[in-house]
């Protein structure tokens, strides 16, 4: 192949070596030569329309873009010669023409490509005494801000959401002068990677709406940090200011995130700065909350957890979020320990525990191998929005040709071209059962399946491709049926010689089944709260929106003696349901570590001071431990737990099996059936507290029960009516919304939403009544 | 002979009456010294006193938080927060000047694009409690508003030179 060929290239006298067919700006930028550029961005396409990067090249008679240049044997390239020189300096000219000149209250101002390529390839005056141009303001969201007079058309946004992120809603319409960059009709950008036109935007057109004007570029002190909110595990630069976080980056990383950020991962941090955020220990006396000292606090936690472990072990349950780090679930795995009890999980939302409860639920394979997949089937996951960059990779995949299939109760607004196969929580184990039977592979249903030409289809496509995989998502981890969901999948795999995974489904989700936060022969999440314990110790959990069963959850830790919530939000389901809560630094005021959906371990440190009087988790359960006269509690930093986790759990992970096809259909129901999804902006309780991402049309619809037009019909309830959604004893009043999306016989009533506290599990039997 | 000049010099106090001459030159001359404080010295329009913050005609506070004064101060005595206001203009919510730590080298007023924040012509001023060295944002606003005439003026006078 002539692309690996290695030819030499003459840049401003300098012979470059590299691969024949290269981009001429790669080989320079690889070089360290700067060529000036607007419109170029190596992870999108080639537009060529800023004319930035004109550059001689010899025997050519004009100059030539070096973005849209391939290098050939022999080429000479001059850089800084007149001729490029000139074209550079007219270039800008043009670029500044109808650029205008507000930089002072630009908040691009000092991260400016613009400012800065104008300071070192501009004129120092302006010929130009016309008037500009001047563009209306328009909304689009409050994520983003917009100021199109600034545009200077580089289309970097149109190609990022044309190529990225699938949605194709920026545009440009007019020509020439009038050529303008917007959303064609008014409407918010609704992408989960729409901010990554902040970044892409090489001026202030376009810009963050939450940091708006609040800081410059230059007095940000930079943090590398890890996302907080979905196992890819995202890298970020964490901005700081005097002990404020202002604003979160992506931290380019290729094997990870690429360079992109979900929006959830980029504005979540306004929800440090929540009036929720708890700022001094609290205790419940006699029904009311009291602020206390933290002497009295820990005292009181400890002595109570102590009693009722002294009496009997066995009744102490500890609950701790994936979102937590790794060494606050590791101390809080330690206590329990101490204190007897074998009773600790991290799978909140998890409902099935059938299956092998040891196993650690991984991806079971790279992050960046999912692009180079032929064929993939998704289980019981809406990947867009659960793990958005995930299904980036997903997508690259299908748009290399790759066969994606999904089998879901609902039908999803995919941004690739996907079959998706839809039926109702039960259907989703009988067509899986199907496609298993069609593939050659065996399982021990006790139900009869039907087999149709879309399974044997589905089937076809996963035995016809080289490398397949098939994971399950986040709906699957709360169906009642995962355990079986996971044996068939197996089943498939073998049949199919595929891949077998889950994504899971917190950022630390695959670091707390590492350090061994699963209950050995003690009690799960589920059997913890359906056997009320004595005592309690949560970390890092509201037990009204985290669990998959919250009205379970709330009973049983209301009747509980002593429940110590580790936390570092004030809710109203905690005031209910704690007796003393621990106020804990929040997101980008701890140290600590994830381990990611492909079993990367990454560690960030803290960037700010814990607000107020919390401390960070690991902080408060060392004392907490010492409390309690356990031993091992000397550490004096997070680097020490960091260093023994290592060394006792840090070896490669391997792919087990979660579960078996076999079993009885647990989600079979007789009259409606829940689709109990987590929303997107909804999954833990920072971005919960994230104010803008809470005004986005995503969030703002999330709260409602969906149903499709004929069970609409059947019920006699209209779109916009006030409904009130029955599940077992719960009772939440939600708007209705008719949606096709929606199999029969199912109602889509979202969890950890307003309104979801009272309700059941995820999914389960429910009912409709009218208001 | 040398000798003999010198004697005589010395015995008619030449060298006595040629510093008296000087004396009484300045005897008779025009007085320099100022009687302060009911007389002061002339000053330039660019002297570097106090510093003020100014509004347009209309009312309206002329800074727009692109703090380009914070990042130019030499002794980082300007402290500002910005956000939006709500008709949605760039506004500063706290703009502190540290008294103590400013140098009065003017560079804040050389980089303001607006020609918000200055340094008038006052330099009497004390601080009797600590604190009272920070200069906020409504001290450096209603000194701004007092002294506008004479801002705006020093102002013209150095256009040309800037």
């Amino acid at each position: 192949m002539s692309e690996e060929k290695t030819i030499t290239i003459e840049v401003d006298g300098q012979p470059l070596e590299t691969k024949a067919g290269a981009l001429l700006i790669d080989v320079t930028d690889a070089a360290g030569i700067n060529i000036p550029r607007f419109c170029y961005h190596d992870k999108l396409s080639i537009a060529a329309s800023c004319r930035m990067c004109l550059v001689e090249v010899a025997k050519v008679p004009k100059p030539i873009p070096a973005c849209a240049t391939q290098v050939m044997d022999g080429m000479v390239v001059q850089t800084r010669s007149p001729m490029a020189l000139a074209a550079q300096k007219a270039t800008m000219e043009f670029l500044l023409i109808n650029h205008p000149l507000d930089c002072p209250v630009c908040d691009q101002g000092g991260e400016c490509e613009l400012q800065d390529v104008a300071m070192g390839y501009g004129s120092d005056v302006t010929r130009f005494v016309e008037g500009k141009r001047v563009i209306p303001e328009n909304n689009i969201g409050p994520l983003i801000a917009t100021d199109m007079t600034r545009c200077i058309h580089c289309t970097r946004c149109v190609r990022f959401g044309d190529e990225v992120a699938g949605m194709r809603e920026m545009g440009a319409t007019g020509r020439g002068e009038h050529m303008t960059i917007g959303t064609f009709v008014a409407h918010n950008i609704n992408s989960e990677l729409s901010g990554n036109v902040i970044d892409l935007c090489p001026v202030g057109a376009l810009t963050s709406k939450p940091f708006q004007y609040r800081a410059r570029a230059w007095e940000l002190t930079r943090h590398t940090g890890v996302a907080p909110h979905d196992s890819v595990g995202s890298n970020i630069q964490i901005h700081t200011r005097r002990g404020e976080v202002m604003r979160v980056h992506p931290h380019s990383n290729d094997a990870i995130n690429e360079v992109w950020l979900s929006d959830r991962d980029r504005f979540s941090y306004e929800g440090i700065k929540s009036e929720e955020r708890l700022t001094q220990p609290l205790i419940k006396k006699d029904g009311e909350w009291v602020e206390t000292s933290w002497e009295e606090a820990l005292e009181t936690a400890a002595s109570g957890l102590r009693e009722i472990a002294s009496a009997d072990a066995d009744q102490i349950g500890t609950l701790v979020s994936p979102t937590a780090t790794l060494e606050e679930i590791a101390l809080a795995q330690k206590i329990t320990e101490g204190l007897g009890s074998p009773n600790i999980d991290y799978r909140l939302r998890q409902e099935d525990f059938r299956g092998n409860s040891r196993a650690v639920p991984w991806l079971g394979q790279s992050i960046a191998s999912l692009e180079d997949v032929d064929s993939a089937l998704l289980i019981g996951s809406n990947i867009r929005k659960d793990q958005p960059l995930l299904a980036h990779r997903v997508r690259k995949a299908a748009l290399k040709g790759a066969k994606i299939q999904l089998v879901n109760p609902l039908q999803l607004d995919l941004h690739f071209d996907a079959a998706q196969m839809v039926s109702d929580p039960a259907g989703m184990v009988r067509n899986l059962a199907a496609i298993a039977e069609a593939a050659g592979g065996s399982h021990h249903l006790t139900e009869q399946i039907e087999v149709t030409d879309e399974h044997k289809a589905v089937a076809e496509g996963l035995k016809c491709s080289k490398s397949t995989v098939i994971l399950l998502g986040n709906i699957a981890q709360s169906h009642p049926d995962f355990t079986i969901l996971y044996g068939l999948a197996s089943v498939i795999a073998k049949a199919a010689d595929a891949f077998v995974g889950v994504i899971p489904m917190a950022a630390n989700s695959v670091g707390a089944a590492v350090v061994g936060a699963i209950p050995n022969k003690g009690l799960n999440a589920h059997a913890m709260l359906e056997n009320p314990r004595k005592g309690y110790l949560l970390l890092g959990i509201e037990p009204g929106l985290d669990i998959n069963n919250p009205a379970l959850a709330r009973a049983a830790m209301s009747g509980a003696e002593t429940v110590v919530a580790i936390t570092a939000y004030r809710s109203p389901c905690l005031e209910e349901t704690a007796s003393v809560m621990l106020p804990m630094a929040a997101f980008g005021e701890t140290s600590g570590s994830f381990v990611n959906a492909e079993g990367r371990w990454q560690s960030f440190s803290g960037t700010t001071g814990p607000a107020g009087e919390s401390r960070p988790g690991w902080k408060i359960l060392r004392v907490l431990g010492n409390l309690m006269d356990i031993s091992g509690f000397d550490y004096s930093s997070s680097e020490e737990i960091l260093d023994e986790l290592r060394g006792a759990h840090g070896g490669e992970l391997q792919v087990a099996s979660l579960g078996a096809a076999k079993g009885k259909i647990r989600s079979a129901v007789t009259g409606l059936a829940r689709i109990g999804e987590t929303p997107i902006y909804a999954a833990d309780a920072l971005v919960r507290r994230a104010a803008s991402l809470q005004e986005t049309e995503e969030a703002r619809d999330a709260a409602v029960a969906r149903v499709n037009p004929s069970v609409a019909a059947d019920a006699g309830l209209l779109d916009g009516e006030k409904v009130a959604v029955v599940q077992g004893e719960g009772r939440a009043e939600m708007v209705l919304k008719v949606d096709a999306n929606i199999p029969d016989g199912c109602v889509w009533v979202p969890a950890a939403v307003p309104g979801s506290e009272s309700l059941g599990d995820q999914f389960g039997e429910l009912s409709l009544e009218k208001v | 002979m040398k000798v003999f000049i010198d004697y005589i010099r010395s015995l008619f106090l030449l060298e006595l009456l040629k510093g008296l001459q000087l004396t009484g030159r300045y005897l008779c001359a025009k007085k320099f010294t100022i009687q302060y404080p009911e007389e002061r010295a002339p000053m330039s329009p660019r002297f570097r006193g106090l510093h003020a913050q100014r509004r347009y005609e209309n009312g309206e506070e002329r800074c727009i938080a692109c703090k380009l004064c914070e990042a130019t101060c030499p002794a980082l005595a300007i402290t500002i927060e910005a956000a939006p206001r709500e008709d949605g203009s760039r506004r500063t919510t706290r703009y502190e000047i540290d008294l103590f730590k400013c140098i009065f080298c003017g560079y804040c007023e050389e980089s303001c694009p607006v020609d918000a924040i200055v340094e008038s012509r006052t330099y009497e001023y004390c601080f009797e409690n600590r604190g009272e060295n920070i200069m906020t944002k409504e001290q450096l606003l209603a000194h701004g508003d007092k002294h506008e005439v004479q801002l705006a003026k020093d102002l013209e006078a150095q256009a040309p030179y800037r």
